[in-house]
């Protein structure tokens, strides 16, 4: 049957919007192959030069063209689990306030303004940490953990305040929301008759938390923390302000010292020579597969647990 | 009773920083507005006065280009994923990658479009900021206008269906309307959160201390500006840095806090 004029320009249209959309969506799929294949080519001065060998060597030296990236993997990884050890026990401790304890009028004001710590950009918290807590760290904390503590290599060396404990601190309170949102979620799915349980069988609240509300939420707050851990990594701004920008692997934690992200942001523009700026690329490429690993992991994980969170973030 | 205690003071903690940085950043902020911020240009280091009316034209003409190019595609990526791609292997391939795309560090973006586009031109420009922008914006926007076309009812696209609306016709003109809030929603949060961004814009766009003329050059911009300032040693600059600061800080966290009450009137 001869289809009339019409109809044919409602197929065309109703193909040209499926296409359009479909294209968008293949257009995602072509970026993130495109991303790996350019970082590997532009990068593949340094990868052929070096090989394995850029991982584990800690030169950084522009002039005669000696690059590792020992140094920023160790500051990444450092200022990282400075982050966790105090944001992990931290959002678990809100999560619990804004379930178990608080009244809902007071939860949930309280957990909206923890949720804004997320909306802050992260050259906010730089300018903030540079300028407001280093000082206060170096005039303060520092000489009083140096005190306490001075006999640990980890708090010796002049208190500086900046440095990989200041880059920790204000990573720990950059990744803070994204971890109490998801733990607070998590709590909040324990099924109340469970809950309930334990207080009939006269457990106290912390028990309760502890026993019940915790373990039963374990395998999704683990998720929580692996989406911290892949903020962090990736952290440019905040990180590049208090580090110091050091090519240095120092034993204190008061000592500057640099990630790949912050040696990306404070050298990228100034490497003019093509090994420099080939090494710089595959200190990218380091951080793209890392965090590609960890976000594939995550949402792999959150499949298998079928839960959608942090989406609100 | 311990617990509460603990859990209250842990709660405490979280919000006096918040306060803290509110306070430090809106003070020193307000101290370094006035008129002649808005209107001048940069003064030169250690000078008096000045303004960044340059970086403020630039960050808005690159927030502008960067929602042009990154809000299409992210709605018809999150169109296809809601519309046609219902249980495909193809689309979940693409739901995946988009969380995935959400978790890459931004300088990455910013150094990716270094490579596809400054380096063929040969300079930075404004063209390649705004391009790294939309890169971040399009799995956020695709990602909520995904979650807000899967609350639309079914029902609704069936009768459109049974009325002989095309599909396509049905999608634009229902169930966008039905969704429009929450689409509006997405957007919204996707332009706060790339109106802060540093990063991506450092090797892009770089930053200027002209008025940006057209987007080909590279192109001034209020937080690669904060950056710079604020690393100078010159004391007018670093005030010209909290400044900029605030500008940044209370439009972000007015979009955030918009688009949130948004979702709010919507859910109820």
């Amino acid at each position: 049957m001869e289809r009339r004029p019409q109809t044919r320009i409602q197929a065309l249209a109703e193909r040209s919007f499926h296409g359009a959309a479909l294209a968008c969506a293949a257009l995602v799929l072509l970026l993130m192959v495109a991303i790996l294949l350019e970082l590997v080519h532009r990068s593949g001065l340094t990868l052929g030069k070096f090989g394995w060998k850029f991982l584990s060597s800690a030169a950084w030296n522009p002039v005669t063209g000696d690059f590792g990236a020992a140094s920023s993997i160790y500051g990444t990884v450092v200022s990282t689990i400075i982050a966790l050890v105090i944001a992990i026990p931290l959002a678990i401790v809100i999560a619990l306030f804004l379930v178990e304890v608080a009244h809902p009028r007071i939860s949930r004001p309280v957990g909206y303004a923890i949720e804004l710590l997320a909306a802050i950009p992260s050259i906010i918290y730089g300018m903030w940490g540079l300028f407001v807590l280093a000082p206060v760290l170096s005039e303060h904390v520092q000489p009083f953990l140096g005190k306490l503590f001075g006999k640990i290599p980890l708090f010796t060396g002049p208190p500086m305040g900046i440095g990989m404990l200041t880059a920790g601190l204000v990573l720990a309170l950059m990744v803070l929301p994204f971890i109490t949102a998801v733990v607070r979620d998590i709590f909040a799915l324990v099924p109340a008759v469970l809950k309930e349980a334990g207080y009939g069988m006269g457990a106290t609240t912390w028990e309760v938390a502890r026993k019940v509300t915790m373990r039963h939420g374990m395998r999704g707050m683990v998720g929580g923390i692996f989406l911290g851990l892949g903020r962090a990594i990736g952290e440019t701004m905040a990180v590049t302000f208090v580090i110091g920008n050091d090519h240095r692997i120092a034993a204190s934690l008061f000592a500057s010292g640099n990630t790949i992200s912050s040696t990306l942001a404070n050298e990228f523009t100034e490497a003019s020579d093509p090994a420099y700026l080939s090494a710089l690329v595959e200190l990218g490429l380091i951080l793209f597969v890392i965090t590609l690993l960890i976000q594939v992991g995550v949402q792999l994980w959150l499949k298998h647990l079928k839960l959608r969170l942090g989406a609100e973030l | 009773m311990i617990v509460k205690a603990v859990s209250a003071i842990a709660a405490g903690i979280g919000l006096a920083a918040l306060a803290w940085i509110l306070v430090v950043v809106l003070g020193h902020g307000a101290a370094a507005l006035n008129w002649e911020f808005f209107t001048a240009m940069p003064s030169p280091p250690g000078g008096t006065g000045g303004g960044l009316a340059n970086a403020i034209v630039g960050t808005l003409l690159m927030t502008l280009l960067a929602c042009v190019i990154g809000v299409p595609v992210g709605i018809l990526t999150g169109v296809y994923l809601a519309e046609f791609g219902k249980g495909n292997r193809f689309a979940t391939a693409v739901r995946f990658l988009v969380n995935v795309m959400m978790g890459i560090p931004s300088i990455i973006i910013g150094l990716f479009v270094y490579t596809i586009l400054v380096v063929p031109a040969g300079h930075f420009s404004g063209w390649a900021g705004g391009v790294a922008l939309a890169l971040l914006i399009v799995p956020v926007v695709a990602r909520t206008t995904e979650d807000m076309l899967a609350l639309v009812p079914n029902p609704l696209r069936e009768s459109a269906l049974a009325l002989g609306v095309p599909h396509w016709r049905s999608t634009l003109q229902i169930v966008f309307r039905a969704a429009k809030t929450g689409l509006l929603t997405g957007i919204l949060l996707a332009v706060a959160r790339v109106s802060g961004e540093t990063a991506p814009l450092l090797f892009t766009a770089l930053n200027s201390p002209y008025m940006p003329r057209s987007l080909s050059g590279p192109t001034g911009n209020l937080t690669v500006t904060i950056y710079n300032y604020a690393m100078s040693p010159y004391p007018n600059w670093q005030q010209t840095a909290w400044g900029a600061s605030f500008l940044i800080t209370i439009g972000v966290l007015a979009l955030t806090i918009v688009s949130r009450a948004l979702v709010r009137e919507k859910v109820r």
